[in-house]
């Protein structure tokens, strides 16, 4: 948006840098002069936070990779040799444990902060596609990583969730070898998933990049949802405005991430880890790290057969539904109104999917039997008729609360 | 607006329902959570502590359990057990290591030598236990853990509750009972112990009163020389073994802590400043 470039070459140094390169012009531009609604509240500083969380798993991540052994015999010692041997190897080992949690506790926020302000809805939707695809590649790489200390509940996650892919039809068992790189999970699998552990972070980096850039095309949304209609009375130029709330923000945030990471680094984890992966031993309980929970849920909650199709199959096809349909919420939600706050009925519908979530988190813990094998049933049922009925159907019979004709005009109807 | 309150009390509840919910045996009984020095913020470990569960390691556990990752220079590390230099090089030289470059394949350990296991291989070691394998005690003590009740656990993330394993351990050690209660098959070479997965395990009760006898350094108080206190002890020593950082981990993360806190108060004031005035 160079219509808001304010920036004069100061020297001749900048000027011949500028004729070649603009890159000191384009960071003024994207990273100080953006004009930014100016009622953006602290919901909106989870893209910032984000951001730092990459920062900070690539990093640590980086460093850990050069004490790392991926083989099988060697990885559960060389990661405890990290933790026992490294210089500060500890902090390290546990500031990336640590954080892929506060990585997808701060994604988590920054998505359901979207679905309630209505930040998909156009033009923002391929700013919310990049999200969704930014969301699946921190699953593959938070479960690929998860893999690599090769402990109990790395090596039997991988076994149970590359064995989901075998219940594809004709490609499923091809498949299920490719990922492995044979049979069974082996050293051949933690070579592979090391390298594409490695790999992914830098692809996701890119994809953030095309993120803000689809960011920065129609501008950032905003809580009462209605566009900028005067740059000068609705927005503030990002820098200094956000660049302090974010910084505050992400400071913020390091509180309970430190916590973690200092005093109970183990205690988002699972205590079977520690005990080397044996294919022999099958753990009493397999459970995915608690981000997966409410995709594993549903993936699990499907254990009958849908006419032809089988069980297995089936929860697949749930499984991969219960993402892939939030590639198509744009769609769904027939509403014009972006915000919530200005949806009446919309406002307690979304608050129940918010319960709904939960419930599948608890419940994807929980063992599969009586009781919690029918509310999973209900609340993976539930999950899908939010998308596939009750959205499109809001839209249609909700009357929206008026909205402010502007920005400046809902800030200053405010009591302050 | 949206409720900021409703919010962080969802948040709290992903949070803490995320707890790996490791739905045990139901009819294992309460673990009592035991008082040790290393839990919370300023949590160290208690060096005379440390010396003594060494001691019962040495003297009983390790007959049968390995523990492969500890090398001996480890008992001198600062935040340990506190030996000498010299007196770690003397224990060290009472062992033996294979090294297929020395006379006859073995010698005398040295300070950086691991601890030798105690048997040969993985079979010789179940040979020796009627078909149960005594697991290595590198890193047991994090393991195993201790699982409570809804809404317990959520605290424990407030808490910063990480002594899941000694509790668990001291309470296995205590846990045993002469005969298996009526009704309960209770298969050969097996124990019957209230707080094993299963209740029948593989190893006989290791501990018994006045089995490890205590040194009393001059003008220090008597030490108990009790299941109870061995147990305790080891699971202490266990959890250095396990965890050696621990005090310097937390003392390091208390000045972060205080330092994020006072930074954020700062930051909050500059934010502040900069929005004066900005109706938003
Ligand atoms: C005579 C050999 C022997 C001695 C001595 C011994 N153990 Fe064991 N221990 C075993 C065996 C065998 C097992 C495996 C039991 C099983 O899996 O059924 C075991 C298992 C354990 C376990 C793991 C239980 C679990 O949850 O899987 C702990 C903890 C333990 N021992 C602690 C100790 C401590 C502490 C001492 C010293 C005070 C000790 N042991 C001494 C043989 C021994
Ligand atoms: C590595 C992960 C991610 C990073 C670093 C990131 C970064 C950002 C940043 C910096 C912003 C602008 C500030 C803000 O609104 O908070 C933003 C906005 C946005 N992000 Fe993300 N994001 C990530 C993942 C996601 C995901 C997974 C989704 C959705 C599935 C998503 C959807 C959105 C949307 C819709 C906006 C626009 C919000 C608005 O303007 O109202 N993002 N993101």
């Amino acid at each position: 948006m160079s219509e808001h470039s304010t920036y004069t070459p100061g020297n001749a140094v900048e000027k011949w840098l500028d004729d070649r390169l603009p890159i000191i012009r384009f960071s003024k531009e994207h990273l100080m002069d953006f004009p930014t609604p100016k009622n953006l509240n602290y919901w909106w500083t989870f893209g910032a936070i984000l951001v730092m969380c990459l920062v900070i798993q690539i990093v640590t991540g980086v460093i850990l990779a050069m004490h790392y052994t991926p083989h099988v015999s060697m990885a559960f010692d060389s990661v405890e040799h990290i933790r026992r041997d490294i210089n500060g190897g500890r902090m390290i080992q546990s500031f990336h444990a640590v954080g892929a949690s506060m990585f997808f506790a701060a994604v988590y926020i920054h998505i359901f902060r979207g679905m309630y302000f209505g930040s998909y809805k156009a033009p923002r939707e391929i700013l919310w596609i990049l999200g969704v695809l930014i969301f699946l590649l921190m699953m593959a790489t938070a479960f690929m990583g998860y893999v690599l200390p090769w402990g109990q509940m790395s090596g039997w996650a991988a076994t149970v969730i590359t064995n989901i892919f075998a219940a594809i039809p004709v490609i499923g068992n091809p498949l299920l070898e490719l990922l492995r790189g044979g049979f069974s999970v082996g050293n051949p699998t933690l070579n592979r998933f090391f390298s594409l552990h490695y790999l992914l972070p830098f692809i996701i980096a890119a994809i953030v990049v095309l993120h803000i850039w689809a960011l920065h095309v129609p501008g950032n949304n905003n809580p009462v949802g209605v566009d900028v209609k005067d740059t000068k009375r609705d927005t503030l130029p990002f820098h200094p405005y956000y660049t302090m709330k974010d910084a505050f923000g992400m400071v913020l945030f390091l509180i309970p991430f430190a916590w973690f990471a200092f005093f109970a680094p183990d205690i988002l984890g699972h205590p079977d880890n520690y005990i080397e992966f044996n294919a022999q031993v099958t753990p009493a309980h397999i459970v995915p790290e608690w981000y997966f929970l409410p995709f594993y849920a549903i993936l699990r909650a499907i254990d009958f057969n849908i006419l032809f199709i089988d069980s297995k199959l089936g929860g697949v096809i749930f499984f991969g539904g219960s993402i892939l349909i939030l590639f198509f919420l744009p769609w769904l939600d027939t509403s014009k109104v972006r915000s919530g706050n200005f949806r009446p009925m919309f406002k307690w519908f979304y608050w129940l999917f918010v319960v709904n979530f939960v419930a599948l988190t608890y419940l994807g813990a929980a063992p599969a039997e009586g009781i919690y094998v029918v509310l999973a049933k209900i609340c993976t049922a539930y999950y899908f008729i939010h998308f596939l009925v009750i959205l499109p159907l809001l839209g249609r019979i909700e009357t929206p609360r008026p909205l402010p004709t502007s920005i400046s005009e809902s800030v200053l109807g405010k009591a302050h | 607006m949206l409720n900021t309150k409703t919010i962080l009390a969802a948040l709290a509840l992903v949070a803490g329902l995320a707890a790996p919910a490791m739905a045990q045996d139901h009819s294992t009984p309460h673990i009592e959570k035991q008082s040790w020095s290393f839990a919370g913020i300023f949590g160290t470990y208690d060096q005379n502590q440390l010396q003594r569960g060494f001691q019962v390691f040495r003297e009983v556990c390790s007959s049968c359990h390995g523990a492969r990752l500890l090398a001996f220079r480890n008992l001198a590390e600062a935040g340990g057990p506190g030996f000498s230099e010299a007196q770690v090089k003397a224990l060290a030289a009472e062992y033996e290591v294979a090294d297929a470059t020395a006379d006859g394949g073995v010698r005398a350990a040295v300070a950086a030598d691991r601890w030798p296991s105690p048997f040969e291989t993985e079979q010789d070691a179940r040979d020796a236990n009627g078909g149960a394998l005594p697991p290595d005690f590198s890193v047991l003590a994090k393991a195993r853990g201790v699982t409570d009740a809804f809404p317990f656990w959520v605290f424990n993330y407030f808490t910063g509750y990480s002594e899941g394993g000694p509790d668990y351990i001291h309470a296995l050690l205590n846990g045993y009972h002469e005969e298996a209660p009526e009704g309960f098959e209770l298969a050969d070479g097996k124990y019957y112990n209230d707080y094993f997965p299963g209740h029948a395990i593989g190893m006989g009760p290791p501990l018994m009163d006045e089995l490890v006898g205590y040194e009393v350094a001059e003008g220090e108080a008597e030490v108990p020389l009790t299941v109870e206190q061995y147990s305790t002890d080891v699971a202490a020593f266990m959890m250095w073994m396990a965890e050696p950082h621990l005090a310097g981990r937390k003392q390091t993360g208390f000045v972060v802590l205080l330092f994020l806190v006072l930074f954020a108060g700062l930051m909050y004031a500059t934010k502040r400043r900069i929005w004066q005035g900005i109706e938003h």
